[in-house]
């Protein structure tokens, strides 16, 4: 098991200089200019050349890359060409509230998602299969902005239960927190829901005919139990998977939730550094993006061992 | 009763009253979303609006302008200039002191001066009037001319970017194209570094130390006295978001929201509209005259032939309430503005375009019109010229393109077939165009005139005319000299004038009129 984390986590090399030269890449050969952007509209040719000096901008694209590589692989991701701060301080001030997010909108997609499909396979062709079916089309076709907005005007605007938008770091209080969350979440948790009541619903179909559920019912056990503990734990990998699919989905997301719901996390950094076309912050947060990607995927891989001891690495 | 009991009740009343004393201190917080997040905090070295606003927070300007466009003192208590107009005397006011509680001396504004005439254009052609500014004493200083201007109040009264704002000298004298590192002004309010958090929020507090004039405000002058504890502009980038939140009561204030949205703002009873900034924008078309067939002035005539403004502003604003037409320059409003030289023009006779046309030997070289695509303020316009331009006889290829890459591209020299550039469409704060020198695209300096990169004697004489004018009278007739230059010579074109208010919640009131939106005179109720 060991040998087989180590052997993963050593391929995430070669696929994290990918991303880098590509990203990098992708960044220099777009036609913008970050450092008209930083001058401002009245600012003339000089103003301009000037700032481009000062980014180092000015120098050839290997030379940037060569220097950014360099101080990279030293840990240091560079200063924000707009916030004059370090991009890592930059990413550690919005890791809390992307990371509250992604927890709080797993959590409850796991939550609402797995009974139903459950549920749902348990009453395969009942008027429950037919709902959360539908459900889940819905949740596959519609944009989270629009569910976004739906939310907002029914239960912030309409019903004034929850706030329109803005984060509360958990250090202030686990209530404010709470409410923050509950809308950007549920927003955020739609297209989950719908995937992974989906997927648990065809597993659980799948075992439902097994022997050993057949067996399971011949011993006298109740339909709660057999299909917890024997039709769930076998349907659990394919579940598992897509959990993590899931959630690495999450960070396309995160970026359009942050920006609707106004969350100062790591998803609206994106957007702002794009729009800025803040480099250092753009490569940064693309590589931890990626990374995190990599990590989680292992980590399902890794999950596999607990519901089948069949599997071995 | 148990111990528990009474335990308990005693905790109610200390609660009780220590939520009575809060509500009887509760501070007033202004919570603003400005139309755009804070990024950059220093207003010299970037031209950027939102910086400049930050500026009005936090830093004082020796002179300002008022409501009327007339240039009035701010810092300076008292200013005297010499018979032959060469010796300009400054004295501060009394009582002006820095947020972290020295005085402001006249140190500290000649290094302020000095900064700002480095990086802006204003600034820069001021100080070639300039012999030498020297300190008398802690509270004057003398700014020597080699012949007179009359730039030194417009420059120092400058309303819009860059403002002259002063810092301290420790700040001043920090390299203008670096950014500066201490934000320690001697403005209204004081900037709140550690609450800062790009893409959240910003705050200010009250500078209780400030000492306003006594003059009530007006415009960008007069008394600026602050009525709440706390400013804070909150990141909403979503403008449908921004007004969501107002609705609900969660912010205060939208500076900036787009016309398609005040409808669904005004329609809430607890919601108002208030136009902060009557002089507008303007809109303009900018051709490069480097490239064919914009190196001909007939072609650009042309331009001014087949235009109208009401065609720009119905597709872009569509509410007349929100739009003007102005056949002039110099804003409408603005001391400078006049219709002299512009009979005739920007009525769209193409008739007279296809003639232009004709006698240039035009030969159908597709224009490279850039279109910007992401800013709903500008998005309709390059659709509406080129429809205009094709009427008139133009073929015209528009690339649509985000704005961030207009910007860079519009630096760009090279031929359009290149990745260069024909024309592209923008707005101005009207504030930033009321006179020849103020207005950018006027710069007619070839190789030092903004992009488009105009090139013109006759309207570089008469900038410099009006920069050594101190007549106001002579300066009109100057001003208006450059507008019939300008029908002559094409370096840009105005297409109308528009305005955006701020929607705010009715428990805010007091707002200024100003060039830029400022915070202090507001109640909140």
């Amino acid at each position: 098991m060991f040998a087989y984390v180590l052997r993963r986590l050593v391929a995430t090399i070669p696929v994290m200089a990918i991303v880098a030269i590509m990203v990098f890449l992708m960044l220099r050969l777009t036609p913008s200019d970050p450092a008209a952007i930083i001058a401002g509209d009245n600012a003339n040719a000089e103003q301009v050349a000037e700032i481009r000096k000062r980014l180092g901008l000015d120098q050839p694209i290997l030379t940037q890359f060569v220097i950014w590589t360099s101080k990279t692989l030293q840990g240091d991701l560079g200063e924000s060409f707009f916030f004059k701060k370090q991009v890592t301080d930059l990413i550690l001030d919005r890791l809390e509230p992307t990371v509250s997010l992604a927890f709080f909108t797993t959590v409850l997609a796991v939550l609402i998602a797995v009974p139903l499909g459950v549920l749902a396979a348990y009453r395969q062709g009942s008027w429950l299969d037919r709902i959360v079916m539908g459900f889940s089309v819905l949740g596959f076709s519609v944009p989270v902005f629009v569910i976004g907005y739906a939310l907002i005007y029914v239960f912030a605007i309409e019903l004034n239960w929850l706030p329109v938008q803005g984060y509360q770091r958990l250090s202030l209080g686990v209530a404010g927190w709470l409410q923050r969350l509950i809308l950007p979440s549920l927003t955020l948790s739609v297209v989950l829901i719908a995937l992974i009541a989906r997927i648990t619903r065809t597993s659980v179909l799948e075992v439902m005919n097994e022997d050993y559920i057949r067996t399971a019912r011949a011993k006298g056990q109740t339909e709660g139990r057999v299909l917890r503990r024997h039709a769930l734990a076998n349907a659990a990998v394919p579940i598992v998977t897509v959990i993590g699919l899931g959630v690495a989905a999450l960070i396309g997301g995160v970026v359009v939730t942050e920006s609707v719901y106004t969350i100062p996390g790591l998803g609206r950094l994106t957007v702002d550094a794009v729009l800025a076309r803040d480099y250092p912050t753009i490569q940064a947060v693309i590589l931890l993006f990626s990374l995190a990607y990599v990590l989680i995927n292992l980590l399902v891989d890794m999950t596999y061992t607990f519901f089948d001891p069949r599997i071995r690495y | 009763m148990s111990y528990l009991r009474r335990s308990v009740l005693a905790l109610a009343v200390v609660a009780g009253a220590i939520g009575l004393t809060a509500s009887a201190h509760a501070e007033k917080t202004l919570r603003v979303v400005m139309h755009s997040d804070l990024k950059i905090l220093d207003p010299i070295w970037t031209t950027a609006y939102i910086v400049r606003n930050h500026g009005y927070m936090i830093y004082d300007t020796l002179f300002a302008t008022d409501a009327t466009g007339e240039i009035k003192p701010q810092m300076v208590g008292n200013y005297e200039v010499s018979a032959d107009k060469l010796t300009h005397t400054f004295t501060l006011r009394d009582g002006l002191t820095w947020h972290d509680g020295q005085p402001v001396t006249a140190d500290d504004c000649v290094a302020s001066i000095k900064r700002w005439a480095v990086k802006d254009s204003t600034g820069q052609k001021l100080m070639t009037f300039v012999a030498s500014i020297e300190v008398r004493d802690p509270k004057t200083f003398v700014m020597t001319l080699k012949s007179p201007t009359g730039l030194v109040l417009l420059g120092l009264g400058k309303p819009s970017s860059n403002v002259p704002f002063m810092m301290p000298k420790r700040v001043a004298e920090t390299d203008p194209n670096t950014q500066i590192a201490d934000f320690t002004g001697s403005g209204p309010f004081v900037f709140k570094q550690d609450e800062w958090k790009p893409g959240d929020k910003t705050v200010y507090i009250r500078n209780e130390k400030y000492k306003p004039r006594a003059e009530p405000a007006s415009g960008l002058a007069g008394g600026k006295v602050v009525n709440v504890d706390r400013v804070e502009w909150r990141a909403i980038s979503d403008h449908q978001q921004a007004v969501n939140a107002l609705l609900a009561g969660e912010i205060d204030f939208i500076e900036a929201p787009p016309h398609d949205l005040l409808p669904l703002g005004l329609a809430d009873a607890n919601v108002k509209l208030f136009d902060w900034n009557p002089w507008g924008n303007q809109y303009t078309f900018r051709p490069n005259w480097l490239h064919k067939p914009f190196d001909n002035p007939k072609v650009r005539q042309a331009l001014m032939y087949a235009f109208n403004q009401e065609d720009f502003l119905k597709a872009v604003v569509g509410d007349p309430t929100y739009y003007k037409v102005c056949n002039s320059y110099f804003p409408c409003g603005t001391p400078l503005s006049s219709e002299k030289g512009m009979d005739g023009l920007l009525k769209s006779n193409f008739q007279r375009a296809q003639e232009l046309l004709k006698e240039a030997g035009y030969d159908g070289t597709p224009i490279v019109l850039m279109h910007s695509t992401d800013l709903a303020v500008l998005t309709n316009l390059a659709p509406v010229a080129k429809s205009l331009m094709e009427k008139a006889g133009f073929k015209v290829d528009m690339q649509s393109m985000d704005w961030q890459t207009l910007v860079a591209r519009r630096a760009k020299k090279d031929p359009p077939n290149a990745g260069g550039w024909h024309a592209f469409l923008t707005s101005w704060v009207s504030a930033d165009i009321t006179n020849p020198i103020f207005m950018g695209f006027m710069n007619a300096g070839c190789e030092k005139a903004m992009f488009g990169w105009p090139c013109d004697e006759t309207m570089e004489k008469l900038r410099d005319d009006f920069a050594r004018e101190i007549d106001p009278a002579k300066q009109r007739a100057i001003a208006e000299a450059t507008q019939v230059r300008e029908t002559q010579i094409v370096t840009h074109i105005p297409l109308g004038q528009w305005y955006l208010g701020a929607l705010m919640r009715k428990n805010v009131s007091g707002m200024v009129a100003a060039p830029a939106p400022v915070f202090w005179n507001i109640q909140l109720q």
